[in-house]
């Protein structure tokens, strides 16, 4: 866990450059709920307190990294209560958790904050030259507020998105190195690609689940991204809004994503699928976290229906007899 | 204790139909967005269970066990259809609201539920006072909750503002309603284990 976290944090830094200190604060607030609210909650159910063992850090990181930059700073701490108490400590702890907790906590605050979530979006490289008061206001700065780049292709299309993000290769290049408005870790593609090859470099996760997510994304985005069927582009989508995220550190939680290497590739494949099927023909222009949450679901389903072969021989079966 | 307000009491807490029973969580979640609408609807209940308990404890000699079910549908529906002429008269602006509700009364199972179990095996007086037991608890429950919701959801009360930082809106969605629903059974689950040293068992099995 410590590990996962230590990987996302040049993810934070680029993340201070773009958006300046706010989201350092929110994200700061929000790992800091997390885990008092987890302490708490195992003392008072009388478990024992495991707040070292860093699965509570890391679900303030992420539930942070998918929250816009310009929300008021109580948001994080309902966040962690939605996702800690309600999603993690009421299902048992970890290990019984049925949904992703960070996510649990975002979905809350896009249910009970809608309008916070959803236009508090921080244009990058501006907000690090605004004066000092902006970090210092507790609530929410819509002054200098802008639209995400999956906003303006549900509502305008495509040619709008060039308009406002530059010429597609500009777009290409801002959008992988992560200059664009955006969730506070959710921008840079290259800098959660470095930190996802690390960790399945190490061993923490294995490739199956994030290659499933991206290529069926991308595929889907190809197939009905366009105006016409098969016009669309794969690597707006891709590397917009939270996939990568998601796809590196979120599908990839071991509580709630199957065990098995083919049902991690139904379960991927299924989280990509369910993305951009929201985020094209649904109404919020980004799916990522019901997509994870709703795979979630499956979860026990996938477990269930792919079982490990069985090494040894089967009762009473003779062992010579095959072959 | 009296057998009466022995009724009378054990429809309010230990079998509340909504936090014990498990009955009738369908309006529970729909109408519970203000305290308002949940205690129109929770009086709509109580005329509804009272009369129809008594009616059938009346008549209990008289329905024929196989055809009891179609029976006690027709004596709720006579009173929802009182009901339903009352109310708009009372209250017009609450009416429009609990409306759709008010006529579903008729197959909230708490009712048909109370008159199977009960008001059709005992007289009037006990049947009487079981049935206004269960219509309080069931209103009890609906005000709660929607006090809780409204409280939490707008930062109001009867309509009254009471604060208005940044109201939790998930908390008049449905989802809200089935959190605040939870939370009280759990509640209501503690104080029981607290007081008897027990762990509650499903309160629907009867």
């Amino acid at each position: 866990m410590w590990t996962v976290s230590a990987t996302l944090m040049p993810v934070l830094l680029l993340s201070i450059y773009n958006f300046g200190l706010r989201s350092l604060i929110l994200t700061v607030i929000s790992v800091v709920s997390c885990v008092v609210i987890e302490a708490i909650c195992q003392k008072v159910m009388g478990r024992k307190v495991s707040v070292s063992d860093g699965s509570a850090v890391l679900t303030g990181i992420l539930m942070a990294f998918v929250i816009p930059p310009g929300v008021p700073y109580y948001l994080p701490i309902i966040g962690a209560f939605a996702a800690i108490f309600i999603a993690k400590e009421l299902m048992g702890g970890i290990g019984y958790n049925v949904w992703n907790p960070a996510l649990v906590g975002r979905a809350f605050l896009q249910a009970a904050f809608p309008v916070a979530i959803t236009t508090a979006w921080i244009p990058p490289e501006q907000l690090a030259k605004a004066p000092i008061t902006v970090f210092l206001s507790p609530g929410s700065v819509d002054a200098i507020s802008t639209a995400t780049p999956l906003g303006v292709l549900k509502q305008f299309g495509m040619a709008a998105l060039t308009d406002q993000f530059g010429s597609l290769s500009s777009i290409y290049y801002n959008f992988f190195i992560g200059f664009k408005p955006g969730c506070i870790g959710e921008t840079s593609g290259l800098l959660i690609l470095l930190g996802g090859l690390f960790l399945i470099f190490r061993g923490i996760i294995t490739w199956h689940i994030p290659v499933a997510t991206i290529v069926s994304a991308g595929f889907m985005a190809w197939l009905i991204g366009g105006p016409s069927i098969g016009t669309g582009n794969p690597i707006v989508h891709v590397f917009s809004g939270g996939l990568m995220l998601g796809a590196f550190y979120m599908c990839t939680d071991y509580v709630t994503s199957p065990t098995l290497k083919s049902a991690q590739i139904i379960f991927g494949a299924g989280v990509g699928i369910l993305t951009v099927l929201i985020r094209v023909k649904g109404g919020y222009p980004e799916g990522v976290c019901y997509a994870i949450l709703l795979m979630n679901c499956l979860t026990p389903a996938l477990d269930d229906w792919f079982q490990p072969k069985r090494f040894a021989p089967p009762k009473a079966a003779p062992v010579a007899a095959s072959k | 204790m009296n057998r009466n307000v022995q009724l009378l009491w054990n429809g309010l807490i230990p079998e509340n139909p909504i936090f014990r029973l498990a009955l009738s969580m369908c309006p529970a979640v729909a109408v519970t967005t203000s305290v308002e609408n949940g205690l129109m609807l929770g009086l709509a209940v109580i005329f509804v269970q009272v009369f129809s308990s008594c009616t059938v404890a009346m008549f209990r000699s008289y329905i024929h066990p196989r055809i009891r079910i179609p029976a006690y549908v027709i004596v709720i529906a006579l009173w929802v259809t009182v009901i339903d002429m009352i109310l708009p008269v009372i209250s017009p602006d609450v009416y429009k609201k609990v409306a759709l509700f008010v006529k579903l009364i008729v197959v909230f199972a708490i009712i048909i539920s109370r008159l199977e179990l009960f008001a059709s095996k005992e007289p009037l007086v006990p049947s009487f006072f079981d049935g206004l037991g269960m219509g309080l608890g069931f209103t009890f429950g609906l005000v709660v909750i929607g006090a809780i919701r409204e409280l939490f959801g707008t930062g109001k009360l009867f309509g009254i503002d009471v604060f208005d930082s940044g109201p939790l809106l998930i908390m008049i969605l449905p989802a809200g309603g089935f959190f605040v629903i939870g939370f009280l059974m759990g509640l209501f689950n503690w104080i029981e284990y607290k007081l008897t040293g027990k762990i509650p068992t499903s309160g629907g099995a009867h």
